[in-house]
């Protein structure tokens, strides 16, 4: 898993991710890459992490790509990422292609719902939280 | 005592209070009507592991955080 302040160099990731598994015999690759969209006016979005738990929640997700022959990778923004540019791409490595395409969805899908990471729109040069895009990590209300 | 960490758009400074288990620090926070809002939505962390029972015992030293709705990506 890699963390970099501001936008991501997908070319360079993707390419580097190609080159680490070119002798490890994965038929399939399948990369996915989100890119920050101009919508109400924002300028750029904003994103913190809690490193610790998301290094967790990542390794768990490791270890069940790993139990279907597959690997999973990530990256991801630390604070501001204009928008056209990209702040998170993600990739699974499987010997074939059904297992990397169910695993990208499932990896993904739950990426949106319990990695530890708040996203802020950036507007006029303010940071404002996303709270209506955002979703309750699994066992929320527990101190509630 | 135990330390309640507050992240992302929380906004809160970490606070110290006494504990035997996440239920007390479930009745101290509530007593916060800023932090109270938050809790139906937050899930939490002891010591960066989540947890999902509050008759987990705590001990001295322990950090506990509360994660707020997350949106990556």
């Amino acid at each position: 898993m890699e963390l970099y302040n501001g936008s991501l160099d997908v070319k360079e990731i993707f390419g580097r991710w190609l080159d680490e598994e070119a002798e490890s015999n994965y038929g399939a690759y399948i990369p996915f890459v989100g890119t920050i969209r101009a919508e109400d006016g924002i300028e750029a979005l904003s994103f913190d992490i809690y490193e610790p738990v998301l290094r967790s929640w990542f390794d768990a997700w490791q270890q069940r790509a790993k139990e279907r022959g597959a690997v999973v990778k990530m990256a991801h923004s630390i604070g501001d990422v204009p928008v056209h540019t990209s702040s998170y791409v993600s990739a699974v490595f499987s010997p074939k292609r059904r297992v990397a395409l169910e695993l990208i969805e499932e990896f993904v899908e739950d990426f949106k719902a319990n990695a530890p990471i708040w996203k802020y729109d950036v507007k006029n040069g303010e940071r404002i939280y996303a709270e209506d895009r955002s979703t309750p990590m699994d066992g929320s209300g527990l101190l509630a | 005592m135990v330390k309640v960490e507050f992240l992302g758009p929380i906004g809160k400074a970490p606070v110290e209070m006494e504990a035997k288990t996440l239920a007390d620090v479930a009745e101290k926070l509530k007593e916060d009507g800023t932090v109270k809002e938050w809790l139906p939505k937050c899930a939490v962390a002891l010591n960066d592991t989540m947890v999902s029972d509050l008759n987990t015992p705590l001990k001295d030293g322990d950090r506990i955080s509360v994660l707020p709705p997350v949106c990556g990506g």
